[in-house]
């Protein structure tokens, strides 16, 4: 098996005293995606924070976290994505105030030719929107800038948190086929609730419950296996929306 | 009639003032989350460096080029001392408020004492060039020239503030930050070069407003900073955290009410008045004029 491009050893985070993470090990494959699954308020969420070091200040991290040979723990934010690890956050955050150019622009950096040409061969209506303010666009919209502003620069590996999360079922679609296509080139780290995306692009899948990890391994395998999807997620595979 | 357009432009010389304070301080709030009470002592540093420079830096004085001189010298030692308070002071303490509000707050008190220590607590003539002493006539109002450089050098710092956030990178970042600063890291910008910056922004402001303020009071005094900051504050709230703009509105607001109250009312109820109008803002739109954002 080809030596993965991100693996977590016990990481464990406590914020305000909750443990919210307690031991969680897992790797990540270097190609296509792999999916991190569980009821909401497992840890998802504060699993990919942790990663790209963004839990808050008065919270605590332990474990260890490589992406390749390198350390990812204590290392600063901006330096971990400069170093190529790509993060679309839930909720989508755009700068609702700038434009959808602005946006895209204050992803580029210095010495690096931005990918605009790629950015807008999947995502045409960014280069149309250009001069609209980021809060004015439609929920799908802004998640494609969200993704787009990521996919600027060169990615090692991309973390991309419930991408399709209050999204209308065409735009989910247009959604999934997007990641489909970026895990062509970049690994994905994925948070996604909808087992459906999840049938149609994972992989490998990693099942967190109770702030620990409950199941891993093939992510088809997993979605064949109504009473265990049952049992882990609260939702039959044969409830899987096509 | 004069007697109204000479209120109107001596309230816009105060909102000129109040704006250069409050501009840096909603900047450094919007985007670092540090409520900055040592931010009128970047003032007091402007307005005794200045004084300094007018009488003991070759090539300052009161007048003319030397006057220009010696404002470049107050604004620069404004600047350096807010930019070390960021580096050494607050760059640590960056998400722990309440050491934060304890670290400015005594700074501020070691600021005034050492001001006092060093010139003394007594009021100080301000060096000045003399037509600044005299007045203009507009519409047959008699407006102290002290005023209208104060107001002009206030549009010009907001304009050139707008240009900044509007058309530079770092402009972009602050606005960026100032509505998600975590998000600005997670696209691989290190948002601490931003807070030192608008720290920078902040700290020239308020010594250039130390250094016109001397030139509109005729004085300088220790406590003039701080008497400034309580106003200044309101001006941020007022205009919404983050919000240049919304700075300049709020200015507007309290100089003229100030101005016209104390004028037609009794001295002192002006600034009363200026605190119930802050009681009002918050109770209709507790985000200020223009909310958490850094308009350009």
């Amino acid at each position: 098996m080809a030596e993965p491009i991100l693996s977590v050893e016990e990481l464990s985070v406590r914020i305000a005293g909750l443990h919210i993470l307690q031991g969680v090990s897992f790797t990540v494959a270097p190609t296509g995606v792999t999916v991190l699954l569980g009821r909401n308020g497992v840890g998802k969420t504060t699993t990919l924070r942790a990663i790209v070091g963004l839990t808050p200040p008065a919270g605590e991290v332990r474990g260890t976290i490589r992406m390749g040979a390198q350390s990812l723990l204590a290392r600063p934010t901006h330096r971990l994505v400069r170093g190529g690890l790509g993060y679309v956050p839930e909720d989508r955050c755009v700068f609702a105030g700038l434009t959808v150019a602005e946006n895209l622009r204050l992803a580029e950096r210095r010495g690096t030719t931005p990918a605009y040409d790629k950015v807008f061969a999947l995502f045409p209506e960014l280069d149309r929107r250009g001069r609209q303010r980021a809060g004015s666009l439609s929920g799908g919209q802004q998640q494609m800038l969200a993704i787009g502003r990521v996919l600027l620069n060169d990615n090692r590996l991309l973390l991309v948190d419930e991408p399709t999360k209050g999204l209308a079922p065409k735009v989910v679609t247009e959604v999934a086929e997007v990641l489909e296509r970026v895990a062509e080139s970049v690994p994905v780290l994925l948070v996604e609730q909808n087992l459906a995306v999840v049938r149609r692009l994972a992989r490998d899948a990693v099942v967190l419950a109770a702030g620990q990890v409950a199941w891993a391994g093939d992510a088809q395998q997993l979605l064949l296996e109504t009473a265990l999807t049952k049992s882990l997620l609260g939702v039959g595979s044969a409830e899987v929306q096509h | 009639m004069d007697t109204i357009v000479l209120l109107t432009l001596t309230g816009l010389g105060l909102a000129a003032l109040y704006f250069l304070v409050a501009s840096g301080l909603s900047l450094v709030f919007g985007l670092a989350d540090v409520l900055n009470f040592a931010h009128g002592l970047f003032l007091g540093v402007g307005a005794y460096a200045t004084w300094w420079a007018a009488g003991n830096l070759p090539g300052a004085g009161a007048d003319g080029l030397g006057f220009l001189v010696a404002v470049a010298f107050g604004v620069a030692a404004g600047t350096l001392v807010a930019v070390l308070v960021e580096l050494v002071l607050i760059r640590p303490l960056y998400s722990r408020t309440i050491e934060q509000v304890l670290v400015t707050v005594g700074l501020s008190l070691a600021g005034v004492a050492l001001l006092q220590a060093t010139w003394g607590a007594d009021a100080r003539p301000f060096p000045r060039p003399d037509w600044t002493r005299q007045v203009t006539s507009i519409l047959g109002a008699n407006v102290p020239n002290g005023g209208l450089l104060l107001i002009i050098a206030a549009v010009v710092v907001l304009g050139a503030l707008l240009a900044f956030l509007r058309w530079t990178r770092y402009g972009l970042v602050i606005r960026a930050g100032v509505e998600n600063r975590e998000m600005v890291t997670a696209l691989g910008i290190d948002v601490r070069k931003a807070f030192t910056l608008v720290f920078a922004i902040g700290g020239a402001a308020a010594a250039l407003a130390g250094a016109l303020g001397g030139v509109y009071f005729g004085t300088v005094s220790p406590g003039q900073g701080g008497s400034l900051l309580i106003f200044a504050f309101i001006v941020v709230v007022i205009g919404g955290m983050g919000s240049v703009v919304g700075s300049a509105y709020a200015a507007v607001a309290v100089g003229l009410l100030q101005q016209f109250v104390n004028y037609y009312g009794t001295s002192g109820l002006g600034d009363v008045c200026v605190v119930g109008l802050l009681a009002v803002v918050l109770l209709l739109r507790p985000q200020g004029i223009a909310g958490k954002v850094a308009t350009a």
